[in-house]
């Protein structure tokens, strides 16, 4: 199965599925927005400052999103030896990192007017800040042990220990008293959020979700380009 | 209506602000990561056009190399 994933075959697709991918970003984006900041309705308590939620949620929801998938594609790419699982956990970091900081901070931008304050050393905020490093982390062991075999064993032992963060991150706000409110949103239960809100929300996710594919596929080209490069230098 | 949409009962400072960090940050991300794509992409052809005929078409005979060629921007 894993030899569907060699990236001599799916190059003609990653190189052709970019520019497809940003016009349905762009569309889905422009729609989010639009129900995220003029159609969707004013909480009952927050106001208008709810709105925020429609950028912070997603922001968080794919950076966990894609930590864990960084975290499975190293472990199994260490496993089976994939290499290619590792080229794709790479490419998938960058976005991680962004959507980590676009979490960080909107979340702070919300809380100022929500809670009066900037910033609180709480269990949600802090774990995030925490997974921001873990991020960090694991690009600059890309940086320093680019062209050594040792790269692929490191950035797995990273993801390993990041990812003890990522349970303790969706379920601080039940284990301890935070500042954050319980999540409104369960796959599993009844969700508390109202479907008006719930809509703008999930089409902003799907907007994120694009743009983080978008970006992983250019991220994944270059990626593939450079390792292209140096076969070149070998001829 | 157009100043209730910017003003937001006074919270548009705040909700302008957030949605405008993300989208600065998207695009920078976006410009940058591009920036990589062209940089590794004009490198690859550069050192493609030094390689002598014979060692060019075994490099083209490699689809991924032909692939990369033919895609002039892949946005």
């Amino acid at each position: 199965m894993f030899k569907y994933f060699e990236p001599n075959k799916i190059f003609s697709i990653t190189s052709r599925a970019p520019k497809y991918v940003l016009f349905l970003f762009i569309i889905i984006l422009s729609i989010g927005l639009t129900e995220a900041l003029i159609l969707s309705p004013e909480d009952y308590k927050q106001g208008d400052s709810v709105r925020i939620m429609y950028v912070h949620v997603p922001a968080a929801w794919i950076t966990l999103g894609i930590f864990s998938s960084i975290t499975f594609l190293s472990l199994i790419g260490y496993i089976f030896k994939i290499r290619n699982f590792f080229l794709i956990s790479k490419s998938l970091a960058p976005s991680g990192l962004v959507f980590n900081i676009v979490a960080l901070v909107t979340g702070s931008i919300w809380g100022k007017p929500t809670w009066g304050t900037w910033w609180a050393w709480d269990a949600r905020i802090t774990s995030m800040l925490i997974l921001a490093l873990f991020y960090i982390i694991y690009l600059i062991a890309w940086r320093i042990y680019e062209n050594n075999e040792k790269v692929f064993k490191i950035t797995t032992i990273i993801a390993i220990i990041g990812i003890v963060n990522v349970p303790i991150i969706k379920y601080s706000v039940d284990w301890w008293n935070t500042l954050h409110q319980p999540a409104s949103i369960n796959i599993l239960s009844k969700s508390s959020i109202h479907i008006s809100m719930l809509f703008p929300l999930l089409i902003m996710t799907a907007a994120f979700a694009l743009f983080s594919i978008l970006i992983f596929l250019m991220k994944y080209n270059t990626e593939l380009i450079k390792i292209k490069n140096k076969g070149l230098d070998r001829l | 209506m157009i100043n209730e949409t910017l003003l937001m009962n006074g919270y548009g400072l705040y909700v302008w602000s957030a949605f405008a960090f993300t989208l600065l940050s998207f695009t920078t991300l976006y410009v940058f990561t591009k920036i990589q794509y062209t940089k590794e992409k004009k490198k690859f052809i550069a050192k493609f056009g030094t390689l002598n005929p014979e060692r060019a078409a075994f490099a083209k005979s490699q689809s991924i190399n032909k692939e990369i060629l033919s895609n002039s921007s892949i946005i």
